[in-house]
């Protein structure tokens, strides 16, 4: 297969997902399958061919670096899942 | 005619003269809904009480004249399209309780403009599929035919219009989200071109491709839309700063002498039904017989589209959907001892598959050693797809072709095979690569009576061109007229 149980598993790390052994077995062959097509574009010889990242042409959009309106502190934390004094509470990192 | 099934500009024509109030129309649009709902679960969160409170206020303002077209009309919103105050989960777990803080920009539009927002509709979860069966919520179904999927991802959004639950709707659409739900429920789509409208509050999927974009039951009316939500906004810098011309000026234009460039390859695949092939073609003839000019043009990197795409967009949502962390909104798994299990457990239990499939894909495509043969590969072929359209440009006004290859098909019928499911987005996802506007018009109706639609595309900023060729279109057929009998 072209992405491996162990690359399945190793990329839902990178990627902060926590898989069980059905999941990893399904996109494996589901992944490799979408991989296998996805090879069609080495059919195309895109030596010298420049790269798109963006579809319309825009130079950088600046503005003066001035303090403007923001989200109220409250606001911003509304939707927190846990909270304290102004802050976002995660679990513990330092022991 | 009852009163849910008028358009906006008849609507508006009423309103105006004070011949109906937004209240009565809200009501009746509101009372449509609640008895329908149940068999096209078209939303994911409805609020009566602050839509009655929108047509109040919007009476008002029409009873002191100052009232706009959209003053008191009744519209749908896709459900990734942020509403402060008003719950917007992007049909995922990880974003059910999330109360947005802030309107998008064109919330903030339709809000100026005195529109009144029924509710949030149903889609594919973060706008990754093409059936609206990868809601975590509900399925929708076709109005149509309610064994069958509406088409997605703005699948509740097209529903909705479909079966006069609203009088129009945003959608979003990254590889054809609006269009092909237009089409397989027999309305008007368009998507803008990159850039038209603000993407500022429309959660993020893939941000070189996504565009909001409205729904409507006719032409005449989503030229008005379009006219609500475009526009620079310093908000989102990738915005354009084109004027906004009155898109409804375009309609009543000639279109004697428009070009309209046929793609050979998007009639000569294989996997068409024929009779979408059959409708399209009569479709062609009818604009031919009206005036217009076609050209056979070629998009020789059109087979291409589907793989490039495949890479490009999981790899933007990969990176987009990072931001899902439990710490700052949404879901939180609260079982985790560590931040990092945390993490995991929260992105685990909170995306379902098809998202946690793309965000797998694409942290494969970008990562070490794999970039430059999938991302890099990819956004070189983005390139060629581009030139293509730029050449055929060169040649015609508009390009005219089918949306999808077949009509609405049954639910259930795709839901293990991914690969064959995204095959089905190959005459949609181009323009989002391009960064051109594309738009759906009904254009017949299949032996089993399921809408089909004509798919217009056109270089950056034609949107009038293509809303002109729509609407004419419409002038002589009744396709948009027909309704789904609910």
């Amino acid at each position: 297969m072209k992405i491996s149980k162990e690359d399945v598993i190793h990329v839902a790390y990178l990627a902060r997902l926590e898989l069980d052994e059905a999941a990893v077995e399904k996109f494996s062959y589901q992944i490799g399958t979408i991989l296998d097509y996805v090879d069609t574009l080495n059919r195309l010889d895109t030596t010298g061919v420049s790269s798109t990242s963006h579809a319309i042409f825009l130079t950088n959009a600046f503005r003066d670096d001035e303090i403007r309106k923001h989200l109220d502190l409250e606001l911003a934390l509304s939707n927190a899942p846990e909270k304290d004094d102004g802050i976002f509470r995660v679990p513990r990192v330092i022991g | 005619m009852k009163l849910y099934e008028l358009t906006i500009s008849q609507a508006a024509a009423l309103l105006s003269l004070r011949q109906l109030t937004s209240q009565e129309l809200t009501r009746a649009v509101l009372e449509r809904i609640h008895a329908v709902e149940d068999r096209v679960g078209a939303f994911i969160t409805l609020n009566d009480e602050l839509a009655m409170a929108q047509a109040g206020i919007a009476d008002k303002t029409l009873s002191e004249g100052r009232g706009t077209t959209l003053t008191g009309i009744p519209l749908a919103i896709k459900d990734l399209i942020c509403t402060q105050g008003v719950r917007t989960t992007c049909a995922s777990r990880i974003l059910e309780n999330f109360i947005p803080p802030y309107d998008a920009t064109v919330i903030q539009k339709l809000k100026t403009a005195g529109a009144v927002l029924v509710g949030k509709a149903n889609m594919d979860e973060f706008a990754m599929g093409s059936t609206t069966e990868n809601s975590a919520f509900k399925t929708t179904h076709n109005p149509w035919d309610l064994s069958r999927i509406p088409g997605g991802s703005s699948g509740g959004s097209a529903a909705a219009v479909a079966a006069d639950m609203c009088l129009g709707s945003l959608g979003s659409d990254t590889g054809g989200s609006i269009r092909q739900p237009a089409s397989h429920c027999g309305v008007v789509g368009m998507k803008p071109t990159y850039g038209r409208v603000s993407r500022f509050g429309l959660v993020a999927f893939a941000s070189s491709l996504d565009q909001i974009g409205p729904i409507a039951k006719d032409t005449r009316d989503c030229a008005l839309l379009m006219n609500a939500i475009s526009g620079h906004d310093p908000q989102d810098s990738t915005s354009v700063p084109e004027p906004v011309p009155d898109y409804t000026r375009f309609l009543d234009g000639d279109i004697k002498g428009l070009v309209a460039g046929i793609p050979k390859e998007y009639h000569a695949s294989g996997g068409i039904d024929p009779e979408v092939a059959e409708a399209v073609n009569r479709a062609i003839q009818t604009l031919q017989d009206l005036g217009v000019r076609c050209v056979d043009v070629s998009l020789p990197h059109t087979e291409y589209a589907v793989a490039a795409y495949y890479v490009i967009a999981p790899c933007e949502a990969s990176s987009n959907l990072a931001r899902y962390d439990g710490v700052k909104y949404g879901y939180r798994d609260k079982t985790a001892g560590t931040l990092m299990e945390m993490y995991r457990n929260t992105r685990s239990k909170g995306f379902g598959p098809e998202v946690q499939r793309r965000i797998i894909l694409g942290t494969y495509s970008l990562s070490a050693g794999y970039y430059d043969a999938y991302y890099g590969k990819a956004s070189q072929v983005r390139t060629l797809i581009m030139d293509d359209f730029a050449k055929a440009f060169q040649h015609c006004d508009i390009l005219l072709s089918p949306v999808a290859p077949t009509p609405a098909f049954a639910i259930g019928d795709n839901t293990d095979d991914p690969l064959t499911m995204y095959l089905s987005d190959v005459f949609t996802l181009s323009a989002n690569l391009a960064g051109i506007p594309g738009m759906s018009v009904p254009c017949g109706f299949s032996t089993k009576g399921l809408p089909i639609g004509l798919q217009l595309m056109g270089p950056h900023f034609s949107e009038g061109n293509l809303l002109k060729a729509a609407y004419h279109f419409e002038q002589t057929t009744d396709f948009h007229k027909k309704k789904a009998i609910l």
